[in-house]
Formats: C-alpha cells, structure tokens, sequence
C-alpha cells in the first residue's frame, strides 16, 4: 500500500538539519503502523513525505504502486486517495463543519452538494458531533475540531490515513474522544499510519511500530515486541523516559 | 441616595463632558479664526455665487437666419414650428411654444430673435466630481484586478513570476506618480497614439493614460497588500486544503483569499482613499477632474476661499463613503455574521 525505499530529506534553514537518512518502511493494505520516536527524530517529516507536503531529496515512496517522486504522477490524484489529520486540526477558519467537510468533495470529487452534504452528515454522525454542522470552527473545542478534521478526511473515501500527532495539541481531558475514533477507524480496517506519542493507542491499535531516531529508522516490531522486549538500547532509553 | 458633589461628578462623567465641550470650543475658535483672518485681508465671502458652479440656468436664443414674413405657426407638443417665407426661400424653425416671441404676419430681418428660452445645465464643478469619480472607480477596479496578480505572482514559488512581480513593485513604488503620470502621458501616451494613427484609428484621450497610470500605481501598492494578507493566513490552511487534493490554484481561490480577503480589506480601503486623492494630479495632463475644475473656476470668477473648501469637501463625501461601504463590507464578511 505504502512503501517508502532508501528516503533522505535535508532541510537547510540556519543550519543543515539530516531529517531523513536513508528511510525505508511498508504499511501493508489494512494495517495500522504507528511511528514513535524522540522530537526532531523525522516522523513527522517521514508522515509529510508520504504525501508530498515535504519533497523527499532523493529515494523512493510508492503509494499503491505509483512512484510519488516521478515527474510524470499527478501528486493531487495521489493526495485524493490518502486523507490526513494534522495536529494543529487546520480546519478551513472561514466555513462551517459542514463546509469544511463539503468542499473538497464537491470541488475534487465532483459530487452533487446534495450527495456531499449526506455523506458529511453520516460522518459527522460517526464521529459523534453531528449537531455541530453548522458551527464555525473557532466555536469548537480542541477535541471536536479534531474529530471534524478526521471527518473532512474521510469524507473523500481514502484508502491511507495519515495522523500527525492528533491529540499533541488536545487539553489531556479531549485525547480519549479523538482516540476512540481513531480506534473505531482502526477496528474498521483502514490502513493507519499514525506519528504519536500516545503509548498507550500504540500498544493497544498498532499491528506494528517503527522506532525512529535522529532520521534513522532505529527498530520496526509489533507492539509486544517493542514495549516488552527491544532489542536496541535507544529504544529502550526513549522508552524508560516517557513509560 | 448618595448625596451629588462635584468632586463625585468631576471623577465619574465630568472629565468627558469638560473634554466634549472643549473639543467644540477649539472647533469653532479655528473656524471663527480664519474667518476674522479673511476679514482682516478684506476677503469678500461671497458663498452665493458658489451654487451655480454645480447648475446653471443657461440662456438659449433661437435666431433667424434669413429675412421674410412670418408666414405660419404650427403647434408641435410643446414646439411651434416657426415659418419663415423670404425673396426666394422658406425655412422652419422649432421654438418651444412658451418662449415663443413673435405672431404670423411679423417681418423678420436676418438674426432676429424668434424665441428666448432657458434650460438648466451641469456646472463645472459637478462635472469635475463626475469626472474624478470616474477616472477613481475605473482605477480602482482595474488596481484591484493587477494588485491581485502581482500578489499572487510575489508569493508564487516560480522566479518568473516572482522577481517580475518584485521589479513591477518595486518601480513604481520607488518613483513620485507625478513622474509616472508624466511617463504614461508623454512617452507611453506619444507613442501609443502615434501608432494608432499610423493604423488610421483615433487617439486615445488622456483620461485613459491616467486612469492606467493611477491603476498601475495603485497596483503595486495592492499587489503588496494582497502578499501580506495571503502570508498572514497559516500554512496549515493551505496544507490541509492541498492534503485533499485541491490543487494550488483551487486552494487559493476557495480556502486562501476568502480568508485573505478579510484581512486586506481596512489596508485597502486606505490604498483607495489615496487613489482617489491622488486623481487630482490628473489635471496636470489636462484631464478635467476636480481639482482642474476648481482651478479654472477660481480663475474666472476670483472666489478662491470658497472654492478650495468647496473641493475639499467634495472629496472629502467621496472618500468618507468609501470608508463607510469598506466597514460595511467588513460586517458583511465577518465569520459567522
């Protein structure tokens, strides 16, 4: 489904900063990978890369079988398929829940506004907020602005999800509502790929977990594994400070 | 009941009434000051003979061309049909039926009056107006419409675009309009109309060579503008928007500007403001705008004092309602109003 080969990103700001080195993984149809690691260890730059937010310096990612680095891909037909959640929510400021969800699928998908708003009212049930449709973002706690975010990506029927640290910018008593849809998803067999900090989703949703660590992929396992057993001692000292 | 003091009064609301009340004494002590100034020059104020700079009666004669009898008077609606028989002619004049001044059977010399009629007509001054309003609402909508490309083409991640939109901005911000006006009028303007010549078109007026130099002034400023406000919205709206598929152009015109939008308003309410204040300078290549209008008018009838107000304050209700409708504008598109 995704598979990233051999990726390097460098960024050149103040100083030059090795974000990604020579970064491979897959995440097969279904599977929910959930990618750990220090701040400033690349995760989220590896997440951003998989859809071309951030261009990948050299290497390849493949998303179902198409080379997202080629010149030839048109990177918007790929973005159609892969929703993303970020954790800043980015909802559209200027339109409502139910704008925010509509809008991409009227002007990408090219469906009626009828067909659109039902389906956004569906999702909007499934996450819960249902009476919120007409509300603006900013009257919206963290924690629904959340869920309407993960709404408005699933309203395009992707076939990836990519969560960036979802609940990083949540007061601690909103992380359980993003979670619980998030593991509802999950349940439900969408291929999840998640960078986050949250231990315990990891252990309890994840098929598998990539360690990452100074832009390096340190371990990849599954859970048991990886909270019981690692096998490198940096993964067992990011470990021990944060369990 | 507490009991009423002045120190109570003074400490609640007395300071901003005291403040209110000073406001209109200094007021009426600069206005009463100019004038007792004027009266001191032996400046006659003559407001009276300002109206008619806005609408005049004007004087209308119908004259005679030939000489003869007046042979017949044919009612047309509100028209006579005058016929006049010569030595060897006949001719017919329309003359509206109330200023009509002779009967059938007057003899008629060449150059006499057959009727004397009065009609009310645009002043200068009110033509001035038209004509500022004009060349102002024109350039404001075609400074709109380059404002927004050159932004658009500042942020654009194409050196093309980029460094064009940079060089166009920074040109004209880096000269006076005056000099601007005078590039489009007398270099851009000669040329221009001299090829058109050449192809056996007519010339353009210089109405248009400043309507495009005040456009393409304001453009720069609009085009900056338009950067600031398109920067100023988050990076995470334009990554969530392209993270579903949008492509820029989509992006931009449904999730940025809208939002941008907003923001620029109040900055380009001022830039519009100046627009029109900077029409003035149109006179210059003799473009009869307000200020032109006013000059001339302060020329032949010597009332200068009155007249320069008079202008001030016409520009004066055309900027204040421009400010009005931006704020209005700005209600309209708050979010959630």
């Amino acid at each position: 489904m995704v598979r990233a080969e051999n990726v390097y990103k460098t960024f050149y700001t103040t100083h030059k900063i090795e974000a990604l080195v020579d970064v491979s993984c897959q995440i097969d149809k279904g599977e929910v990978v959930v990618i750990i690691g220090p701040s400033g260890s690349g995760k989220s730059t590896l997440l951003r890369c998989l859809n071309m937010l951030e261009k990948a310096d050299k290497g390849h990612i493949y998303i179902d079988g198409v080379d997202i680095l080629d010149h030839k891909t048109n990177i918007n037909k790929v973005r159609e398929e892969m929703g993303m959640v970020f954790q800043s929510f980015n909802l559209f400021a200027h339109k409502t829940v139910m704008g925010n969800l509509t809008l991409a699928q009227t002007v990408v998908r090219k469906r009626s506004k009828r067909e659109a708003a039902e389906k956004a009212m569906a999702l909007l049930k499934k996450v819960g907020i249902p009476e919120k449709a007409g509300s603006y973002p900013d009257n919206l706690s963290g924690g629904q602005q959340q869920r309407v975010a993960i709404a408005r990506a699933l309203a395009m029927d992707p076939k990836v999800m990519l969560f960036d640290e979802p609940t990083s910018a949540l007061d601690p008593e909103m992380i359980g509502e993003v979670l619980d849809v998030m593991k509802a998803l999950a349940r439900e067999g969408m291929t999840m790929v998640v960078v986050t900090h949250e231990m315990g989703f990891a252990r309890e949703v994840a098929d598998r977990v990539i360690f990452m660590d100074e832009g390096k992929v340190v371990e990849v396992g599954t859970p048991e594994h990886f909270f019981r057993d690692p096998t490198h001692d940096r993964t067992k000292l990011f470990l021990s400070q944060i369990l | 009941m507490s009991s009423f003091s002045l120190t109570d009064y003074l400490r609640t609301r007395g300071w901003r009434h005291i403040s209110i009340i000073l406001f209109f004494v200094m007021m009426v002590a600069v206005i009463g000051g100019i004038y007792f100034a004027t009266q001191k020059v032996e400046y006659v104020w003559r407001w009276y003979r300002i109206p008619q700079y806005f609408f005049y009666k004007d004087t209308t004669e119908i004259r005679s061309e030939i000489g003869g009898e007046v042979v017949s008077l044919v009612p047309k609606g509100d028209q006579v049909e005058v016929a006049i028989r010569g030595v060897d002619v006949e001719e017919v004049y329309p003359v509206p039926a109330h200023s009509l001044k002779v009967s059938k059977g007057d003899y008629i010399y060449p150059g006499d009056i057959l009727g004397v009629y009065q009609k009310w007509k645009v002043g200068i001054l009110l033509i001035g107006l038209w004509i500022t309003l004009k060349v102002s609402i024109i350039a404001v909508l075609l400074g709109i419409v380059i404002g927004l490309f050159a932004g658009l083409a500042r942020v654009s991640k194409n050196p093309a675009l980029r460094w064009t939109a940079i060089t166009y901005i920074e040109l004209i911000r880096g000269s006076p309009l005056l000099v601007q006006i005078f590039i489009w009028y007398f270099v851009l303007g000669t040329m221009f109309n001299t090829l058109l010549a050449r192809q056996g078109m007519s010339q353009l007026s210089p109405l248009w060579y400043g309507v495009a130099a005040l456009a393409v002034f304001a453009g720069a400023y609009v085009a900056e503008i338009v950067r600031a406000g398109i920067q100023s919205i988050h990076r995470g709206q334009m990554e969530a928007a392209r993270s579903l598929g949008m492509t820029y152009p989509q992006s931009m015109g449904y999730i940025i500007l809208p939002q941008a939008f907003r923001r620029i308003l109040p900055p380009l309410a001022g830039q519009f403001i100046s627009l029109i204040k900077d029409s003035s300078l149109l006179g210059i290549i003799a473009v009869r705008e307000l200020t032109k209008a006013t000059r001339e008018v302060v020329t032949t009838s010597l009332q200068p004092f009155e007249l320069w107000f008079i202008c001030a304050i016409l520009y004066l209700i055309l900027t204040f309602t421009l400010s009005m409708f931006v704020q209005y504008l700005e209600r309209r598109t708050a979010i959630g109003g």
